[in-house]
């Protein structure tokens, strides 16, 4: 294991939150990337590659995320997944 | 064996719950029982672990399979938002990081398929059950359909989805899955113990035009396979083992509407007028744009309480206004010269809450213009909607649960700001937009003569002026007998409404559920009433009251009940006064 870890501080701006929609398309995106992801919700932390991990986070809009990336393409993953969210899902 | 006289001998027993979805239903009860799967914690063998993992990869493909099946079927039947309730259960059987974790449980932990699926999923299930997101909450019951899905597949049961010969479908709750599943056979009506106007079972039923009931309680422990029942999806009743006296009173309840409704190519197209020429109007309350067709069957005189609320069920976020403009637009333009009346968003109370609140006591909490007041974003959307919706002239705007006049005031201001946005941006609208408030708040009762000069017009909300003027929650049963509609200082406090609404001019109509009682329509035409706004399928006998009695006639039955000291008096009276002059029409 290398000793590399990409940790980023998110807040979540869209609307809806990590409501089941944007939850899809952020695994969705994690997916492509073969570094592990996780987030950390005030201390709960959960697999973000896992669709009923991430419903069960109950982000709501103005929660902060604490995302954490390990693996060969951390700088990749970290950022897509970054830009995703700080786009609000790209939702309306 | 004398099972003819056994049930000869039983007793007929009514459960009262909610009105789902209209329509009547007598037959036979098929029961579901969806109590959670029983789960044996076993032991295996290591060289069981393939057979255990292949068990439950085979579970999970089948389940997978049923849910595609469901997923197609729904995208023909329903509209968007209910889909994506299903599409979140196949993502659940996709997600490799849970599955994976469940086949690594099994071979590390050497325990069955069933035990580790139940435990592993259990431990999502009840986090997002303890969210205080509601959201949240409403998604955990996904979470555990899907998990009952695997584990009955797992346990290779059946799915019950064939019916033998035509039921009314009894069960503790339904999912949208169920619901819609079962509707492929000849189900008469839904009954279910838990959910409201807005749980999956009531949406999907009045999407397919199946009678249901929620919210029945215990229904699913009371009646038994194949018992007897007449479900009424109007009062929201069932009656298990009706008698044969029952039968034929339902039964003619049935066709009294199916006549009603082929009588209607004449009734139709009078207006809602006395014997000696008051004319009032008479409304429909609509939730749906799906019902706006059987309105105009039945003749309404246009929308008197659009409940714009219902916009957000099963959403996660408020529609944008380009969303609501589309829906607003079709209700103006459906409706054409007709007036439709627009409440903004009533929510909070027992109605659709978009935020998790956690309130000690709701309906004196955070709803209705409370809520919109807050948000501003929000409130200025839902009126450039409106206003933009409101070309034609034929919309009005109306503000839900006001109690002081600076709610009005204040709302009026954000209407202005919308419409002065509108007006830069060159966007046609009505400048002259009538707006309304509702009466159902107390204090704004007693102010009605300072809330009738801030605004066109005036729409009593009795559902909640009952239970605020009286201190009854009529949800709660230890007290709802308390709850009357005729308790005289519900009429009185009516009378002093409508009078001093109209000394300023405003216009007084009732959008309640009082208004479409049959039995008030000629107390409320005596008060004076300018409009009643009633739920569609009572129109027409509403209208048939209206047009058989004279004003003054009227005035002079109210003046009576005006005297009257309990509720049971003016009940007693009413009911003689009309089993006097429309005995065709059966009061409850």
């Amino acid at each position: 294991m290398s000793s590399c870890m990409i940790q980023r501080e998110v807040v979540v701006k869209n609307r809806a939150g990590l409501h089941t929609r944007p939850a899809a398309s952020l695994v969705k995106l994690a997916a492509k990337f073969k570094s592990d992801f996780f987030i950390d919700k005030d201390g709960f932390e959960i697999n973000g590659k896992s669709i009923i991990g991430v419903m069960t986070l109950a982000a709501e809009q103005g929660s902060k995320l604490a995302l954490r990336f390990t693996g060969e393409d951390e700088e990749q993953a970290a950022t897509a997944v970054c830009e995703l969210i700080e786009r609000g899902f790209d939702e309306a | 064996m004398s099972t003819k006289a056994d049930s000869a001998a039983r007793e007929e027993v009514v459960l009262k719950g909610i009105p789902a979805s209209q329509g009547i239903a007598i037959g036979p009860v098929f029961l579901i029982h969806k109590m959670d799967p029983v789960i044996e914690e076993r032991s295996i063998l290591p060289e069981e672990v393939g057979r255990e993992i292949s068990r439950l990869e085979q579970a999970i493909a089948r389940s997978h399979k049923e849910l595609r099946k469901i997923l197609d079927f729904a995208e023909k039947k329903l509209s968007d938002d209910k889909i994506k309730i299903f599409e979140a259960q196949l993502m659940i059987l996709e997600d490799s990081v849970l599955f994976d974790s469940i086949y690594g449980r099994i071979r590390n932990e050497l325990k069955n398929a069933e035990f580790v699926v139940h435990d592993e999923i259990g431990k999502y299930h009840r986090v997002m059950l303890a969210s205080k997101d509601e959201y949240t909450r409403e998604r955990a019951h996904d979470v555990e359909d899907v998990r009952n899905r695997i584990l009955r597949n797992l346990q290779e049961q059946k799915l019950i989805s064939r019916l033998e010969g035509s039921s009314v479908i009894v069960s503790y709750n339904l999912t949208a899955a169920d619901a819609l599943i079962l509707s492929r056979n000849e189900v008469l009506g839904y009954a279910t113990d838990i959910g409201g106007v807005t749980s999956h079972t009531a949406l999907v039923s009045r999407a397919l035009k199946i009678p249901a009931v929620v919210g029945l309680r215990n229904v699913s422990h009371v009646v038994h396979d194949a018992d007897r029942v007449i479900l009424d999806g109007y009062a929201g009743r069932l009656i298990l083992n009706p008698s044969a006296e029952s039968i034929k009173r339902y039964e003619a309840k049935r066709e009294r509407y199916h006549e009603f409704e082929a009588r209607l190519a004449g009734l139709r197209d009078l207006p809602a007028e006395t014997l000696d020429g008051r004319r009032v109007d008479l409304s429909a309350n609509v939730e749906f744009e799906q019902e706006l067709e059987f309105i105009k069957i039945q003749g309404a005189d246009g929308i008197g309480l659009y409940r714009s609320e219902y916009l957000l069920v099963g959403k996660e976020v408020f529609p944008s206004e380009e969303e609501q403009f589309e829906h607003y637009k079709v209700l103006a333009e459906t409706m054409y010269p007709k007036r439709v009346i627009i409440r903004t968003f009533d929510v909070g109370g027992d109605k659709v809450m978009m935020e998790p609140v956690r309130e000690g006591n709701p309906f004196l909490g955070w709803r209705g213009i409370r809520v919109m007041l807050d948000k501003p974003d929000i409130f200025i959307e839902q009126l450039r909607a409106i206003l933009r919706a409101s070309t034609k002239k034929n919309v009005s705007v109306m503000f839900p649960m006001i109690s002081t006049i600076e709610e009005v005031r204040h709302a009026k201001k954000f209407l202005e700001e919308a419409k002065h946005q509108l007006r830069n941006e060159g966007v046609p609208y009505d400048p002259r937009i009538k707006v309304g408030v509702m009466i159902e708040v107390p204090s704004a009762a007693v102010m009605a003569e300072d809330m009738a000069e801030e605004v066109t017009f005036l729409s009593v909300g009795t559902n909640d002026l009952i239970q605020y003027l009286l201190a009854v929650d009529r949800g709660n049963d230890i007290v709802s007998d308390l709850y009357q509609e005729f308790h005289p200082a519900v009429i009185r406090f009516l009378r002093r409404i409508v009078e001093r609404g109209k000394k300023k001019n405003a216009w007084v109509g009732m959008c309640g559920e009082m208004a479409g009682d049959p039995l008030a329509t000629i107390l409320l035409l005596g008060l004076g009433l300018d409009e009643f706004s009633v739920v569609p399928n009572v129109l027409p006998e509403i209208k048939k009251i209206i047009r058989s009695v004279k004003y003054k006639e009227a005035q002079r039955i109210t003046k009576r009940v005006l005297t009257m000291q309990t509720a049971g008096e003016v009940r007693t009276y009413l009911k003689k006064v009309m089993k006097k002059k429309f005995p065709d029409i059966p009061i409850d």
